[in-house]
């Protein structure tokens, strides 16, 4: 579940805000770091993170906000990348996958979960589980059964790898948390 | 003569071990790098032009303006003015840019006419395919009018279940160059890292010794990603004509869910005759499929169940204009399994026999009947199914109807060719290369988990390098064949490696080489740890030298050797609740019971078969290609009308996999398509169960349930 659009403030509709046609530069906070990158108004998100900035966890798969292959965190909030325009995208808190699953070397939690329940399989679809499952886990702590089904509805695998999804972030709420009323 | 067998059972350290994949903090982690996920220096992205028309003639092609875009370094045009199209989204043109949006910009500046011709897009309907069916001959056994005659049950079905779409989430595509020294550099997304080399080879007439292969994931292949393809191809020739800069070039999602592999469909009208007590005399079916223009598909029918007496079987192929087939985990088997299990199910309600029985009653009817009769019986265990059966219609009162449901499998799975390289360096690292690839299915963990054993060692002492056309050739990941090919080549490879590290170490040991082992991280006299020496000291021995041996899987000759064969079986039964009032049918539970030989890793084994039951799930109830009579394009070509199941859709999955002494003597067996098999015929049989009444038409949509429960389809 993404919104399809960012909340804008009202100021961002003025006539100063106006860019484009052609690429224009901006300033994106991605992973804490300010990154510019010059990019097209029409151009999403995810194909900047991809194409421009070689941050290629965030897959491009249905291109369509339906698949969550391309979750990112946006303010904190669970988003999917190829549904936002980077312009739209300034002044927000990006966090893409690389910029939590390994930290010096060890992996966090749900990364390292994922790996205990084999909750993967060709692993595209994966990264994106990831993010969603550590933006679920932030606001559900200590998640039941069927809380993780419901909140990890809005991605989708090929391979079938939801059994060990299931337990993989039914485990990753107790290493976090050290409980879990699952 | 090395020993090659596998150690037994009992004494395994890291075979058999529920260990986890190798790879696995890669690739959760976002770092692993796909093929769709390199930026290379000097890269163009391509772009696809595809044909509106399901059906057509193009008359006139420009690209003038196309080339002219800013951005623009080459066109290449496949669909020449004259060229014939059969299937809509055909390839016409493909672009290469500077940039991703430069392409397809570009991609609108091409004009193209078509003179639009009549086609066919449906084949339910055999009588309105006319002279597009081509009927493959009667094929008879036994007497079929005789049994007719003296059956004492006739049931007679309709069964349909649809041409469904690969939707492999990375798309096909590749990165390549091909540069002015006329090599060509492959970065693919395949199933088959050793003989895509000479396709591609052949394709852009180059020797093969000038292509290069390196991939070190793919995203989903399924039995769709064998060959370069013409955008493969087309985007060598991109690179070419830009002096040999790299060309991304993936197909679009719109374009991919298309022509990038399908599954044929199949229709049947099902006869089955049986005697009094349920014994069935007798198969007579009528059945046809679609596999795109140039047809194909012809599920095995009877299925599992072929030793019915007497039989009658006419198939027909229809020719549609829809994109070809291209082989689907475990190609025309579930088809098979669903026409074969619904009428046999069919037989039951019609008998009012508990389809239990009739399944254990003819299992002489299979080519393993003690497999298929222990795995009834314990998959109906497990489904409680004693607790919970009940007679077709007797749902009790109220809109939710719970019913159960059973589908059967086979499979061959026997390894592929294989040859893997086994090098052994004298500061002890441990490297083992094969030209294979792993597709998901855990393949780097289990060749490294077999040369551990072999070795004496840890998994994470060995260094498994694979995808990649410098080591050793290995087959394609196709027919659950890989796990077979490379544990045994990977098998001989390392025991040929370690003989030579015995000879060179025999001296120091003061022991023949014969009389040495290889045991938790020494080699050692046989039985004797105080005669031993540290692996890296043994390794240290070889000096200058490196050890490297190769060891080869050879099909023909793998039965003698024992390391891997074929032929399984496998039952699932489903367990449903349909709401008769929405249609919707909710999974609360399939079971499956798997036959396998020798399991390597049975983590990664069982996520096969949770796979291969979700994928069934999203068979039996969601996915079917949607074609449009008037266009001829097809209507769901994206992933939001793509239905596939997400987490919730799937209720709860159990598994026994068949692992024991028995089992394992008969050496590994590959297990990727048998459990995708069975799955839909029980869902199918399930949702029968519930309602009363047979749902005909796969998948047992809102749809098709609420039209089968109003009487618009029987």
């Amino acid at each position: 579940m993404a919104p399809a659009l960012l909340e804008q403030p009202a100021e961002a509709q003025t006539a100063a805000a106006v860019m484009g046609p052609g690429a224009v530069p901006v300033t994106l906070t991605i992973n804490g770091k300010p990154m510019k990158v010059s990019v097209e108004p029409r151009e999403t998100l995810l194909d900047v993170l991809r194409n421009k900035l070689d941050l290629t966890g965030a897959k491009r798969v249905c291109d369509r906000g339906t698949c969550g292959a391309c979750s990112v965190l946006v303010n904190g909030k669970v988003m999917y990348a190829c549904t936002i325009l980077a312009i739209d995208a300034q002044g927000k808190q990006i966090t893409t996958v690389e910029g939590f699953a390994l930290s010096r070397g060890r992996p966090h939690p749900v990364v390292a979960a994922f790996v205990n329940h084999d909750a993967q399989q060709c692993g595209y679809c994966t990264p994106g589980f990831v993010v969603a499952a550590k933006a679920f886990l932030d606001t559900h702590p200590a998640p039941t059964y069927e809380q993780v089904k419901d909140g990890l509805g809005g991605n989708l695998c090929r391979c079938g790898t939801y059994v060990g999804i299931r337990q993989a972030v039914l485990e990753a709420a107790k290493t976090m948390k050290g409980g879990s009323n699952a | 003569m090395p020993e090659y067998r596998w150690p037994e059972m009992s004494k395994r350290k890291v075979m058999g071990k529920r260990l986890n994949r190798l790879d696995g903090v890669e690739k959760a982690s976002g770092r692993a790098k796909y093929s769709s996920d390199l930026n290379k220096p000097g890269m163009l992205h391509g772009a696809t032009l595809v044909c509106p028309y399901a059906h057509a003639r193009v008359k006139a092609i420009d690209t003038s303006a196309a080339e002219k875009h800013p951005g623009v370094t080459s066109v290449r045009v496949v669909s020449p003015a004259g060229t014939e199209i059969y299937w809509a989204h055909t390839e016409v043109a493909f672009v290469a840019a500077e940039t991703e949006l430069a392409a397809r910009d570009a991609l609108k500046k091409i004009k193209v006419e078509y003179e639009v011709l009549p086609h066919l897009v449906h084949e339910a309907d055999l009588n309105k395919a006319q002279s597009r069916a081509k009927a493959a001959g009667e094929q008879i056994e036994g007497d079929p009018d005789q049994a007719l005659k003296e059956a004492a049950v006739i049931s007679e079905g309709f069964y349909g279940i649809p041409v469904l779409e690969h939707s492999c989430l990375e798309p096909h595509g590749n990165v390549v160059s091909w540069t002015p020294d006329n090599k060509v550099e492959l970065n693919p997304s395949t199933q088959a890292v050793t003989s895509i080399r000479g396709d591609m080879a052949r394709a852009v007439n180059v020797p093969a010794a000038n292509v290069h292969v390196h991939q070190d994931h793919i995203g989903g292949g399924f039995g769709s990603k064998f060959q370069p393809d013409r955008w493969g191809v087309a985007a060598a020739e991109l690179s070419k004509a830009a002096g040999g800069r790299p060309v991304k070039l993936f197909l679009e999602r719109n374009v991919e869910q298309v022509i990038a592999g399908c599954r044929p469909s199949a229709f049947a009208r099902i006869k089955l005759g049986a005697s009094k007590d349920g014994k069935i005399t007798l198969w007579e079916s009528n059945s046809w499929a679609t596999g795109g223009f140039t047809g194909g598909g012809s599920p095995p029918i009877p299925y599992v169940y072929t030793r019915i007496p007497n039989q009658r079987k006419n198939h027909s192929a229809v020719s549609t204009n829809t994109a070809p087939i291209r082989a689907w985990r475990a190609p025309n088997h579930q088809q098979a399994s669903y026409l074969t299990c619904a009428a046999m199910e069919d037989l039951a309600a019609k008998m009012k026999m508990d389809p239990l029985e009739l399944f254990l009653k003819n299992a002489d009817l299979t080519a393993r009947r003690a497999t298929y009769e222990r795995q009834l019986k314990k998959a109906a265990e497990m489904a409680e199914w004693k607790k919970l059966w009940h007679p077709r219609g007797d749902s009790g009162r109220g809109p939710l109807k719970r019913g159960l449901g059973i589908g059967v499998n086979t499979w061959g799975g026997a390894g592929h060719d294989s040859t893997a390289r086994c090098n052994i360096h004298a500061d002890g690292t441990v490297e083992v290369e094969l030209g294979s690839q792993d597709l998901g299915t855990g393949t780097r963990t289990i060749i490294a988990q077999v040369a551990a054993e072999s070795l004496g060692l840890r998994v994470n002492d060995i260094r498994v390098k694979i995808g990649d056309t410098n080591y050793p050739p290995s087959g394609t990941s196709g027919g659950s064949t890989t796990v077979g090919g490379v544990s045994s080549s990977t098998r001989k490879a390392t025991v040929n490696a370690l003989t030579k590290l015995f000879e060179e170490v025999a001296p120091a040991l003061g022991a023949p080489a014969t009389e040495l082992e290889a045991v938790d991280g020494k080699i050692q006299v046989k039985g004797n740890p105080a005669k031993s020496l540290a692996w890296k000291a043994a390794c240290a021995k070889l000096g200058v030298k490196t050890i490297s041996e190769t060891g080869q899987n050879i099909p023909r000759d793998a039965p003698k050797e024992g390391l891997n064969t074929g032929g399984v079986g496998g039952v699932q039964i489903a367990d449903v609740t349909v709401d008769v009032e929405t249609g919707i049918v909710k999974m609360n539970r399939i079971v499956a019971v798997q036959d396998c030989g020798t399991v390597i890793n049975p983590k990664t084994a069982e996520s096969q078969i949770y796979g291969a039951i979700i994928m069934s799930i999203c068979g039996a109830l969601m996915e079917e290609r949607v074609m449009d009579a008037i266009t001829g394009r097809m209507l769901n070509n994206e992933m939001e009308f793509y239905k596939l199941a997400g987490i919730k859709d799937i209720g709860e999955i159990l598994i026994h996999l068949e692992i024991d002494e028995i089992n394992d003597k008969r050496g590994v067996i590959g297990l990727g398509e048998p459990p995708a098999i069975g799955g839909i015929a029980a869902i199918a049989n399930a949702v029968a169960n519930a309602i009363g009444v047979r749902v005909p038409l796969v998948p047992m949509t809102p749809m098709n349930v609420l039209n089968t429960l109003s009487g618009r389809m029987s």
